[in-house]
């Protein structure tokens, strides 16, 4: 067995190698770019070694610079994570070369499975199903769409060297497809220095269904079981889970052995994962191999039981695994949530800067429930715009789907992030919806569900009211503390009466609040009453309680004027009065917020690519404007109505703060 | 008998009407409240008690003789706010247009006389359309009446003005002179001359929302110290505002339950400074992760935003905050942060609340604006500020301590009691680059040379040790532990006495 291991990789999952690689008794290298001096992956190894600047083309991508890591550390193996060098041949071959273990497949199955239309060609050959569409290369954009009009629309454009969403588009028509043709070549060439794209047919209702393989290098390919990722956004999945709510056992048994048909076809041997679309009619078809370690790998660990980095280093040094098929077994159900830095309210944008607060749920791994986190980020660590905005995966285990789904939902309102935008609100509105709940998804769930994009989850009313009920306790404790001030009047203590007013939203209850024990009993007027049971004190940030026979975890900040609750996806601020100020209240004017409609704000901190109208311009509702790069994604800002154009106020080139003006309207 | 008990109340409620169901309702649709319901809103629940509710006018030229509503346009008393007694005056719109007469500057005068006599705050909620010209001299006499006492309660006791509605003219002194501002948005405003006469004399045409709105005095003018958005909710933070003050300079400053460890460490903050040492950060992420519960009551946060003040609380204890904020500026002192900064830490000292300072400060802003401004004397009031308080001074350096700022911020050398350094504290003349030029000028034209000067000079003075070997600092700190220290040292400085000179007065640099 190795002694030590590099892992050529940053953020979670060089974290989430590391822990494998330790409790296996490895020592562990760390590489780095300047802008992750601090990151976590940085503390937890044993040794580090930074290997450039903070653009990954000049680090973390630079096999020559990994290779003096190896030479300067003497590591005897190399784990890749995925993403960066993680299914690069040259890479594989490199360390070959010095003799060096890489934990991960042999350069041909790289290269075999790296190319999609190589892949796809492989994959018929192998017997396994595959998607119409067009083999070759394409000349130029009107190739595309002669390519496009063969194959019927809708057509996928995608980037052969692609992944992750980047470099891929949908093209419904013509004009879609000339003009995706021409930003997945652009995107291609940035993202991954390979502007080859192919075009295939986009299949309606798809699932996103994937098979994980593990193989050895004595003739053993496994599959273990599935994993459902049709919960996406623009091709970027965001939740998984395993199994499948879709799958049956025969369906499952014919993808899982035409999974290490192909794995087999190819020679491969490490942790693989056989993407597939799957219809309504549960037929699937190939859609690609990815030839690392997958980012939602957690979930298949969590049914099998089986550590997939741990048998990667196994297999890396040649030994045998130590399971056959019939060992596998899947047992309960595990979610993934992809916790991203992405502001949800602002179109999911990215958003960086400093984690002011990061306090993940508690890791538990008990009989009837798990909970895991792999992150790469800690409290005071930074998000910079160099990299990609995943910064954890929060799962849930438990022995069935619905309590694997309550187990994440209690968990995600337990995970405190602060300082910068994230999703934790739109996860957990996913988490509630009645579709996802019932297992009827497809990939399109997040563009169907949200057309409009996501603007924030509305309580029912039980959940609201128990809200309220939470606002009534949490305020008696703030007021029967302000009362305890020094320096009152001996005698003529301040005496808080029992009936308030607790408006929430656009709501409002009047409730009489008594205390009860340990707890407060908040009765509503006309509507029963909820005991509220908890050891919340102030200065706690998190409300953790028994609310009317309800275990609820609640965000309690308090803010000018009242506080603010967040509780599954919600979000609202709460002011609890008392009934003569809830009068009085009642007659402050409404005030709209100011108007920023005469403005083109930069949604996201970025750089300016370019504006693509002058002072003057009339344009047009959904006319590109400008375009600001962040987290290597272009975003074409559109115009929200038709308007001219008054003044230009940064050029291409800026750094642009979240909220700069980049254009004025008249 | 029951007739005259009975008439009590009829006059009680004629007094109670104010100006009428329908000014009332005039003053609800502009979305203001009533004089007595924001003295409701202000107080504790049944707390008020409501001094001269009788009193009316004297006077009789212009036909005002035929209207003598009792109370004169403003309602005054006191009563408790968390238990702790207030008096308040609140200036009724409703009637006469809340104007200012002889007999409603006595009501103001003879509570603000009890205040200073029995130790406690004034709350002045203005909304008043200025003198009563049906009175004349008699009314500006009244207005002189309150500024004199104005300037005799301040220092002793707490005065905070809230301005209500419109206070133009002679009105606005009595507030200025007070030791808080506040404004409520779009419904407040405060000029000394009004965009009429501004028209007639300067031919400026300006709304009086752009002279004098909220906006205008808590961006652009620094009158006020902040604003709300409506009555209620400015009732509810001046309450919590009174919470963290001392009833007057006879008393310490109150103290309540908390519920924040003071032994709390936080490792947040061992990354707050970035690496690259021109990249700002957020201060008040430090302030929130020092303060009990993350509370921070911040005073001027729309003006100055190179500076920071505000009130926290440490072990329940009132602390004023005065912290450089390097994300503006860098956080450099000019004349706007060292006025604002200054008159902070005069109210902390006046009235013994102990002061806090963060010092992240690459220096003055230097240029022609600044000089001409009379930053000389403008930057010389934050350091007689801080050279004359006695209060307990605990001083936090995170980062760049540079030059005569260095010595401004609450330094050892201005009677600092506890003089903290992280390890990150560069306290040098000016940084590295700027030394090395006027140092090495003869090898400019050398850049390695020059690299090699800066490293040299970086190596001698980025970093708190020069000065911890002089004793200039008291002890270098981990960040994580900034909490647990400023504490302890504020705790150990509770019985703290010291004194300056007799004087007459001082002689400020005003």
């Amino acid at each position: 067995m190795f002694k030590k291991i590099l892992i050529a990789n940053r953020g979670e999952i060089a974290c989430r190698v590391i822990k494998s690689a330790r409790r296996m008794g490895i020592a562990t290298v760390a590489v780095y770019s300047d802008a992750d001096r601090n990151a976590l992956h940085v503390r937890m190894a044993d040794e580090s070694v930074c290997i450039g600047p903070a653009p990954a083309n000049q680090s973390y991508i630079v096999i020559e610079n990994v290779l003096q890591a190896i030479r300067e550390t003497g590591a005897e193996a190399v784990h890749p994570g995925y993403g960066f060098l993680s299914e690069n041949k040259a890479f594989a071959e490199a360390l070959a070369k010095e003799g060096v273990a890489f934990i991960g497949p042999p350069p041909g199955a790289i290269e075999k499975m790296g190319d999609k239309i190589t892949s796809k060609k492989i994959a018929a050959e192998a017997g396994v199903s595959t998607v119409p569409g067009h083999m070759g290369l394409i000349d130029d954009a009107d190739h595309a769409v002669k390519i496009a009009d063969n194959i019927g629309y809708p057509v996928m454009i995608k980037a052969s060297a692609g992944g992750g969403g980047k470099g891929m588009r949908i093209a419904w028509d013509e004009a879609g497809a000339r003009e995706g043709f021409q930003s997945s070549k652009n995107e291609a060439a940035a993202s991954f220095g390979d502007d080859r794209i192919f075009i295939e047919k986009f299949v309606i209702q798809p699932r996103h269904i994937e098979i994980q393989v593990l193989a050895d290098s004595h003739g053993t390919t496994l599959y273990l079981g599935e994993r459902e990722c049709s919960i996406q956004r623009r091709n970027q999945k965001v939740i998984e889970e395993a199994p499948s709510p879709f799958l049956d056992a025969a369906t499952r048994k014919n993808m899982g052995e035409q999974a290490c048909a192909l794995a087999a076809a190819v020679g491969y041997t490490s942790a693989g994962t056989v993407e597939f679309i799957v219809d309504g009619d549960r037929n699937f078809y190939f859609l690609e191999m990815n030839t690392r370690l997958q980012v939602e790998h957690p979930v298949t660990e969590l049914i099998t039981g089986v550590d997939l980095v741990e048998q990667m280093i196994n297999v890396a040094a040649g030994k045998k695994l130590p399971m056959a098929q019939k060992d596998i077994k899947l047992n309960g159900w595990a979610m993934e949530s992809r916790l991203y830095a992405e502001d949800p309210y602002r179109n999911f944008l990215p958003s960086t800067g400093r984690l002011t607060r990061y306090r993940p749920p508690a890791e538990v791994a008990e009989k009837a429930q798990a909970v895991r986190n792999d992150t790469g980020v800690y409290e005071g660590g930074e998000i910079s715009i160099y990299y990609d905005p995943m910064i954890a995966k929060l799962c849930t285990w438990a022995p069935d789907r619905p309590a694997a789904i309550a187990g994440m939902r209690d968990a995600l309102d337990g995970f405190e992030v602060e300082g910068i935008g994230h999703n934790l609100p739109f996860l957990a509105a996913v988490m509630e919806h009645p579709k996802f709940t019932s297992g009827d998804i497809t990939t399109a769930f997040i563009e169907e569900e949200y057309p409009d994009g996501f603007t924030g989850v509305t309580p029912d009313e039980d959940t609201l009211q128990r809200l309220a009920a939470v606002a009534a306790h949490v305020k008696m404790h703030k007021e029967a503390r302000e009362a305890q001030v020094s320096g009152a009047m001996a005698n003529h203590k301040r005496r808080i009466a029992p009936d308030w007013v607790v408006a929430l939203g656009r709501q409002t209850f009047p409730v009489h609040v008594d205390e009860n024990g340990d707890g407060t009993e908040v009765r509503f007027e006309d509507d029963g009453s909820l005991s509220v049971r908890s050891d919340w004190t102030l200065g706690d940030r998190l409300f953790q309680g028994d609310v009317g026979g309800v275990f609820m975890i609640v965000k309690v900040d308090f803010i000018r004027g009242g506080a603010r609750l967040r509780y599954r996806g919600a979000d609202l601020k709460a002011v609890v009065r008392t009934p003569r100020q809830a009068e009085l209240a009642a007659l402050m004017p409404e005030k709209a917020p100011p108007d920023t409609s005469k403005y083109l704000l930069c949604p996201m901190p970025g750089l300016l690519v370019s504006v693509a109208v002058k002072a003057g311009d009339t344009v047009e509702e959904g006319q590109p404007l400008a375009t600001v790069e962040a987290m290597k994604m272009e975003n074409i800002l559109r115009a929200e109505r038709r308007g001219v154009v008054a003044k230009v106020n940064a050029a291409p080139g800026d750094s642009l703060a979240v909220d700069e003006a980049i254009l004025e309207f008249e | 008998m029951t007739d005259i008990l009975q008439e009590l109340e009829d006059r009680r409620a004629d007094a109670r009407a104010g100006g009428g169901a329908k000014r009332v309702e005039a003053q609800h649709t502009k979305g203001k409240l009533t004089a007595r319901e924001r003295i409701e809103l202000l107080l504790d629940e049944g707390s008020f008690e409501e001094f001269d509710m009788f009193v009316k006018h004297r006077a009789t030229d212009f036909g005002i003789d035929a209207q003598r509503p009792p109370g004169d346009g403003v309602v005054t008393g006191w009563g408790t706010v968390n238990g702790r007694m207030i008096y308040v005056f609140a200036q009724d719109f409703t009637v006469f247009g809340g104007s200012l007469s002889e007999t409603h500057a006595q009501k103001i005068c003879k509570i603000m006389d009890m205040a200073l006599q029995n130790g406690a705050p004034v709350i002045g909620l203005n909304d008043s359309g200025g003198a009563r010209i049906q009175e004349g001299v008699a009314s500006l006499a009244g207005y002189a009446e309150v500024f004199q006492r104005n300037i005799m309660a301040s220092g002793v006791v707490p005065q905070i003005s809230v301005i209500m509605g419109p206070c133009a003219g002679g009105a606005v002194y009595s507030p200025a002179m007070t030791d808080f501002i506040f404004m409520v948005k779009d419904s407040s405003y405060m000029f000394v001359t009004g965009p009429d006469v501004v028209k007639t004399v300067t031919n400026e045409v300006v709304t009086a929302e752009e002279l004098g709105g909220a906006s205008t005095h808590t961006k652009k003018s620094s009158v006020a110290d902040g604003a709300f958005e409506d009555d209620a909710e400015a009732m509810m933070e001046v309450r919590r505002l009174i919470d963290f003050l001392p009833a007057s300079n006879r008393e310490k400053p109150p103290v309540r339950p908390f519920f924040d460890s003071p032994d709390r460490i936080d490792h947040s903050l061992d990354t707050l400074i970035p690496d690259n040492a021109n990249a700002p950060y957020d201060m008040k992420e430090l302030i929130h992760k020092l303060a009990d519960e993350g509370d921070f009551y911040e005073i001027q946060e729309e003006y100055a935003k190179n500076i920071l003040t505000g009130f926290i609380r440490l072990e329940g204890s009132t602390v004023g905050v005065v912290a450089n904020q390097p994300m503006v500026l860098a956080g450099c002192l000019d004349i706007d942060s060292s006025r604002k900064a200054a008159r902070f830490v005069r109210f902390c000292d006046a009235f013994s609340i102990p002061i806090l300072t963060l010092v992240d400060v690459p220096g003055f802003l230097p240029g022609t604006a600044q000089e001409y401004g009379g930053v000389i004397k403008h930057g010389a009031k934050l350091l007689y500020a801080y050279g004359e308080a006695t209060v307990p001074k605990v001083t936090v350096i995170t980062r760049k301590a540079y030059g005569g700022a260095y010595d401004v911020m609450a330094s050892k050398h201005l009677r600092g009691d506890f003089n903290y350094a992280w390890p990150t504290a560069e306290i040098a003349v000016m940084g590295a680059k700027g030394a090395v030029e006027i140092l090495y000028r003869s090898e400019l034209g050398d850049a390695d040379k020059i690299a090699a000067r800066t490293k040299d000079y970086e190596d001698r003075f980025a970093n708190p040790f020069v000065a911890a070997e002089r004793g200039f600092i008291d002890e270098v700190i981990q960040p994580y532990n900034t909490r647990k220290r400023v504490c302890r040292a504020f705790a150990s400085l509770r019985g703290k006495k010291l004194e300056n000179p007799w004087k007459k007065h001082d002689n400020l640099p005003l």
